[in-house]
């Protein structure tokens, strides 16, 4: 085995037919947790592994709705919830290994979490004190990335780094439904499929850009086809069926790793709050439709998929959510335990070497500042 | 020593670059087989191979996008955008991920990367083919600016700019590109990126170019000479970090001031330049500071450019507006007047 210049393995990209996404998503566990029809192209996780993905989605939720109660108290500037989206957060992080890379967006903060990221410095951008709390080198995680789908390019750039350093490293990145829509979307795609980068695209199709509804931000038949016209094989799953996002995700890992290039994974799954706590969800889908998509919750539909096998005990459940309970209290204490953010730092990291113009103006700050607190 | 043109030192620069630093690519349009629409790339993709130096696919938000994840995964992109009017689509990631990176995440991720960019008029381009993009790289705090007049210069600034820790957008005067040069390169210049040059000592007046204005104003101070009056010529090389101490110095000494751009007048590089000099050199102007620049219009078909490019004559009209006998400008005003 070879993986040849363009990235491809023995410099072979996929046929045609081995490009297209399933004509439904797929599904391994229904909504009732019961056992769905599951393609035997994908293979579903251990029971320990899928125990560790139902703790990890706990500890999610509880983050998220932490966050969300910060936000009320005025602790956070702003925040994206991901609730119901969990599944698709944990399957995230839960697929890659300690040398692969995570590109997250700002609605992926649970996700970089489950990574293993300190939740306190994963809201450092979104408590305002400065734009990225954690250390993108030492977690291989990106920073939490807002214009949208400008980070799917740097995800391949890093994938085609990784790639010629021989290092056995995968990127995941994460985008949104409505993030399909920009140019940098597909120019990552095409990117990635002629370079070969071992790159795995996420699509969390939530239903919604905004207030925009996917039926107008796309013709396409689903969004997992955008990446056929590219030469990117794709895939889309139930998003709210962790058993099956793992499941796709892993294989789609494995195909990046072992040089089959990039991967596209649609999963369709719903987001139960507001685009933000800012935002007025009223004002663009009705109750009946968060009420169906709250029926389809990933959380207890993956409990109850493993409690019929027989694997998740009442001691597992408490126990992942005494878990949750600590993270959550651990982040109430230490969320502003170390104080505003020195002014004079905004001078600090715009060069390697602050010019003679930037030395000006922090010195005038200074004395500003010296001035008020005199 | 040669005789050198501006391409071969940029080639010549790019070469001893990827000589040097393993971790040197050059990448963008055409740079690969073809050697680039003006070969500056020629023979890089022959003699280092195609995984050092090769061709993307069309996108300029792309290939700078993708640069970024190189240099974020150890790599030092350097990429060529074909055309200053076809550097736009990449302006998102240049203003939003490029020029912030280092700084949002607190210095632990710098952006070695350079982005080269032929830009300016004066080769009878059509549309979209003459662009002075400069001010809108030049105000976005976090990227350098350098822009070579001479072939040394270019050379040893492309040096500098592949060496630097942090991201620079080397604009190349595509007019000076076969400019000959009775120059080595192994010779290295007077200063390095972040400092002007004296072109021309001069006492009684400063002129301030920088990147194709730069012969210009060299051709202005000569003429003017022969009225009498010797005209210090400024090439400043770096836009970003702005050598004040050298402008200043060279203001205070002479006590008048002229800024010569080719980009549009209004709110452009030149309008800094001119707010600097007033602030720092007030008690030495011994008349306003004057902007020689393109004018606000879109830059004009070939045809036209001849009017459109501010010229010797222009400068030199400016250059005999510094009220060296102490008179109104009675020209000028009566010129605003009408
Ligand atoms: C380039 C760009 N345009 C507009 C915005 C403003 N904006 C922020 S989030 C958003 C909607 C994104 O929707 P989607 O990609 O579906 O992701 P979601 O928020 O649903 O996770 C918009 C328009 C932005 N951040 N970046």
């Amino acid at each position: 085995m070879s993986i040849t210049a363009d990235g491809y393995l023995n410099g072979t990209r996929p046929a045609p037919d081995e490009l297209l996404p399933s004509a439904v998503p797929v599904r391994f566990v229904t909504e009732e947790g019961t056992a769905a029809d599951a393609p035997s192209e994908y293979a579903a996780s251990s029971d320990d592994r899928l125990g560790e993905a139902y703790r990890r989605m706990v500890v999610a939720r509880r983050f998220d709705q932490q966050a969300s109660a910060l936000t009320r108290q005025g602790r956070l500037a702003v925040y994206p919830s991901s609730r119901g989206q969990e599944a698709c957060q944990v399957a995230g992080a839960l697929a890659l290994r300690q040398q692969d890379w995570l590109f997250p967006t700002y609605r992926d903060t649970a996700a970089v979490v489950s990574r293993g990221v300190d939740p306190v410095e994963v809201l450092t951008l979104l408590r305002g004190d400065w734009h990225c709390g954690y250390d993108p080198v030492a977690t291989r995680v990106a920073p939490l990335c807002t214009p949208l789908a400008t980070q799917l390019l740097h995800a391949v750039g890093m994938a085609d780094a990784l790639r010629r350093r021989g290092e056995d490293a995968v990127v995941m990145a994460f985008v949104g439904d409505g993030g399909t829509s920009e140019g940098d979307f597909h120019e990552a795609l095409n990117f990635a499929a002629v370079f070969g980068a071992p790159v795995v695209f996420l699509i969390q199709n939530n239903q919604y850009a905004i207030s925009v509804p996917l039926a107008e931000q796309t013709a396409a038949p689903a969004l997992a086809y955008k990446g056929v016209g590219y030469g990117v094989r794709s895939e889309q799953v139930d998003g709210n069926d962790l058993v099956a996002v793992l499941a796709v995700l892993d294989e789609a890992v494995e195909h990046a790793r072992s040089g089959h290039g990039p991967f596209l994974v649609e999963a369709h799954t719903y987001r139960l709050d507001g685009h933000t706590n800012a935002d007025d969800p009223g004002r663009y889908r009705d109750e009946e439709e968060v009420r169906r998509w709250a029926a389809a919750d990933p959380l207890p539909r993956l409990q109850a998929w493993l409690r019929t096998r027989g694997t998740l005990t009442d001691q597992d459940i408490d126990a992942a959510q005494a878990e949750a309970e600590a993270l959550a209290a651990d982040l109430r204490a230490r969320i502003e335990l170390d104080g505003p953010p020195d002014v004079l730092e905004m001078f600090d990291h715009v060069y390697t070497h602050p010019t003679p113009q930037l030395n000006e103006q922090r010195r005038s700050l200074e004395t500003e500042v010296e001035g008020t607190e005199a | 020593m040669g005789t050198v043109t501006m391409a071969q030192a940029l080639n010549a620069g790019l070469r001893d670059s990827l000589t040097e630093d393993d971790r040197v690519l050059v990448f963008g349009e055409d740079v690969g087989r073809l050697g680039g629409v003006f070969r500056i790339t020629d023979g890089l993709r022959d003699e280092f191979g195609e995984q050092r130096c090769f061709d993307t696919p069309l996108a300029e938000s792309g290939l700078v996008g993708f640069a970024v994840g190189l240099a974020m995964g150890g790599f030092r992109p350097v990429v060529e955008l074909q055309f200053d009017a076809f550097a736009y689509p990449a302006f998102e990631q240049i203003a939003s991920h490029v020029a912030k990176m280092r700084n949002r995440t607190r210095g632990r991720v710098p952006l070695p990367m350079v982005i080269r960019v032929p830009y300016g008029g004066g080769i009878g381009g059509v549309e979209h083919h003459s662009d002075s993009s400069e001010a809108y790289y030049a105000h976005t705090p976090g990227l350098k600016v350098v822009t070579p007049a001479t072939a040394e210069d270019a050379y040893w600034l492309l040096r500098d700019a592949v060496r630097d820790p942090d991201p620079v957008v080397f604009l190349e005067p595509k007019k000076l590109y076969w400019s000959k040069e009775d120059a080595g390169l192994a010779r290295r210049g007077a200063a390095p990126t972040g400092r002007a040059v004296i072109r021309r000592p001069g006492l009684d007046a400063t002129l301030l170019a920088y990147g194709p204005s730069v012969p210009v104003a060299i051709d202005a101070a000569v003429e003017a000479a022969r009225d009498g009056i010797d005209v210090e010529v400024v090439d400043l090389r770096t836009l970003v970090p702005f050598d004040d101490e050298t402008v200043t110095a060279s203001v205070r000494r002479t006590g008048r001031c002229v800024v010569v751009q080719e980009a549009h007048g209004f709110a452009g590089v030149g309008a800094e330049i001119v707010a600097r000099v007033q602030e720092r050199c007030f008690h030495s102007l011994a008349a306003p500071v004057i902007r020689v620049a393109g004018f606000d219009v879109p830059y004009p078909p070939p045809k036209l450019e001849h009017a459109y490019l501010p010229g010797v004559d222009r400068v030199l009209d400016a250059i005999h507006r510094l009220q060296f006998d102490d008179q109104p400008d009675v020209r000028h005003l009566a010129r605003e007047a009408s």
